[in-house]
């Protein structure tokens, strides 16, 4: 088994819009798509749903041991689909987890290996 | 005769060495040794079976040097699927224990097909497969794939690494996709082989023609007809193939100057290879109808049989263009299929010429759009246009035989 993180872009005006059926439907979505993850043999191993982007903080080291860290209010990277969430799934291989992403509900995912550490 | 065993062995070799020691690097490293050492063997006495030779020196190449590593455990080895049947698949984990050359490493035919699939995953970006299929599959080496791809060479051997190292982390498998998932696949390794042979047909090299890399599309395509014969778009691509070959030497005059299609002289067709094209092109249009390279073989197959420009049988053309507009919705056939209404009887040409134009916006860079343009505007009797038009062209043409003939239509217009 391989482990992924599932990274879910979004635009965010479903946050301006939504109420609580909306936000039920989602979670209904969300069922349906770990259901599906056990399903394709796989699982899940983790995740959460973040907070708008707007709420993020970002802070940058400096150059030098020294120097200040840099502290600025808002995501790393302004775009028009922000980081919105995040799974981790168990799954055999490449080919089931871009499977699963497709049916993550989310407009974007990108699928990254997690990088394993030798056993000790 | 030496050049032809190492071609078709080759991703035979390296995929059997990928499948027993789960690492394509040493795969294409050990293979790559092996074809060294016969090169300096062979000429004393040469094997009697020269693939099974490759593939023995190759696998024992790969132990041995997993039994000097043997310490350094392999983090990340490749994926390779249980085979069914006998052999089976080497040892789950470690790749080294316990081994020997033995059933395991006898060659599997579906070998060289997990490779190819491997190769052309979606996964990875359209250039890479391109690069990885050619080095992995073909042999090819990496200053040639430079050449072909117009990149650099350290360029060309970072993307083959980087390509290798995502197969490698991202865990691609080392399989063939069964079902549904083979169809789309599939389509992927075809539009690899498509761009391979399109790369020698109408290379960027001062020769229009790149035999060498056309006949690498062509094994390529042999290849997969060979290993899935259930399936009749590798066959269509093979016939498409073939029937393009067909017009090979024709397609330059005496001069080494371009002539299309329209002025080719179709004596010099070669007719061995279109009969094989239309036998693959009918048969894969029976099986399935509805394929992209079928209903392409259709068209390429209409072109082959007809006795001379004037006497295709448009018509045919442009249903069969309409077809695979309907399964493959592409501004290049839309693009073909406007050429070809325009030669219907009766037919607009203006009308065509705004069809034409309405694409222009999608296929900016695409040089065989004015083209098109040019040649209607001439119909039309619109010289400064066309003059234009091949202007359009020639700022976004390549090959030098191609500008060339571009030059010349451009000068028949009489427009300084």
């Amino acid at each position: 088994m391989a482990r992924y993180v599932f990274l879910m872009y979004d635009t965010e005006d479903w946050h301006d819009t939504v109420d609580e059926q909306g936000v039920a439907d989602e979670f209904a979505l969300h069922e349906e798509f770990m259901a599906a993850v056990t399903a394709a043999g796989a699982s899940v191993a983790g995740g959460e749903a973040l907070e708008r982007s707007s709420t993020a903080s970002t802070v940058r080291r400096g150059p030098d041991s020294g120097s200040r860290p840099l502290v600025t209010d808002g995501p790393f990277a302004e775009t028009k689909e922000a980081l919105g969430g995040f799974y981790v799934i168990e799954a055999p291989d490449l080919d089931v987890a871009l499977r699963l992403a497709a049916a993550c509900p989310a407009g974007t995912v990108e699928v990254r290996p997690v990088m394993e550490m030798p056993e000790t | 005769m030496l050049e032809e065993v190492f071609r078709s062995a080759w991703p035979v070799v390296v995929a059997s060495t990928a499948r027993l020691t789960r690492d394509l690097d040493l795969a294409e490293d050990c293979t790559q040794e092996a074809v060294e050492r016969a090169l300096r063997r062979w000429p004393a006495g040469f094997p009697d079976n020269p693939a099974g030779w490759l593939t023995t020196t190759a696998h024992r190449i790969a132990l041995d040097r997993l039994r000097r590593e043997a310490t350094l455990r392999r983090k990340l080895p490749l994926l390779v699927d249980p085979v069914s049947g006998a052999g089976g698949s080497a040892v789950e984990g470690s790749a080294v224990e316990g081994w020997a050359i033995g059933e395991d490493a006898d060659p599997e035919p579906t070998d060289p097909l997990r490779l190819v699939f491997t190769c052309c995953h979606p996964a990875l970006s359209s250039e890479s497969r391109v690069a990885l299929t050619l080095r992995l599959v073909c042999g090819v080496d990496v200053a040639t794939i430079a050449a072909v791809l117009l990149a650099g060479e350290a360029a060309v051997a970072r993307r083959i690494t980087r390509a290798k190292r995502k197969i490698a982390v991202a865990r691609v498998p080392f399989r063939v996709p069964a079902g549904d998932e083979l169809v789309e696949r599939l389509d992927a390794v075809l539009t690899v082989v498509h761009l391979v042979y399109t790369a020698g047909h109408v290379g960027p090299g001062t020769r229009l023609r790149d035999t060498d890399l056309t006949g690498r599309a062509l094994g390529l395509a042999r290849m997969l007809v060979a290993l899935l014969p259930g399936e009749p778009e590798p066959r269509a691509l093979l016939g498409l193939l073939l029937l393009t070959e067909a017009r090979g030497d024709a397609r330059t005059g005496a001069d080494g100057e371009l002539v299309l299609l329209p002025d080719q002289d179709r004596s010099g067709w070669d007719r061995r290879l279109i009969r094989e094209g239309l036998g693959l092109a009918a048969s894969a249009l029976r099986a399935g109808p509805d394929g992209r390279y079928a209903l392409q073989a259709g068209v390429a197959g209409l072109h082959a049989v007809a006795p001379s420009w004037a006497q295709t049988d448009w018509a045919r053309v442009v249903v069969t263009y309409d077809a695979l507009l309907r399964v493959w919705p592409s501004p290049v056939v839309a693009l073909n299929r406007a050429v070809a209404r325009s030669r219907l009887p009766g037919a607009d040409p203006v009308a065509v010429l705004a069809e034409i134009d309405a694409l222009a916006p999608e296929l900016a860079g695409y040089p065989y759009l004015p083209a098109a343009r040019a040649d209607l505007l001439v119909r039309l009797g619109r010289p400064a246009e066309a003059a234009a038009a091949y202007d359009g062209a020639l700022a976004v043409t390549r090959n030098p035989v191609e500008r060339r003939h571009l030059t010349r239509r451009r000068a028949e217009t009489g427009t300084p």
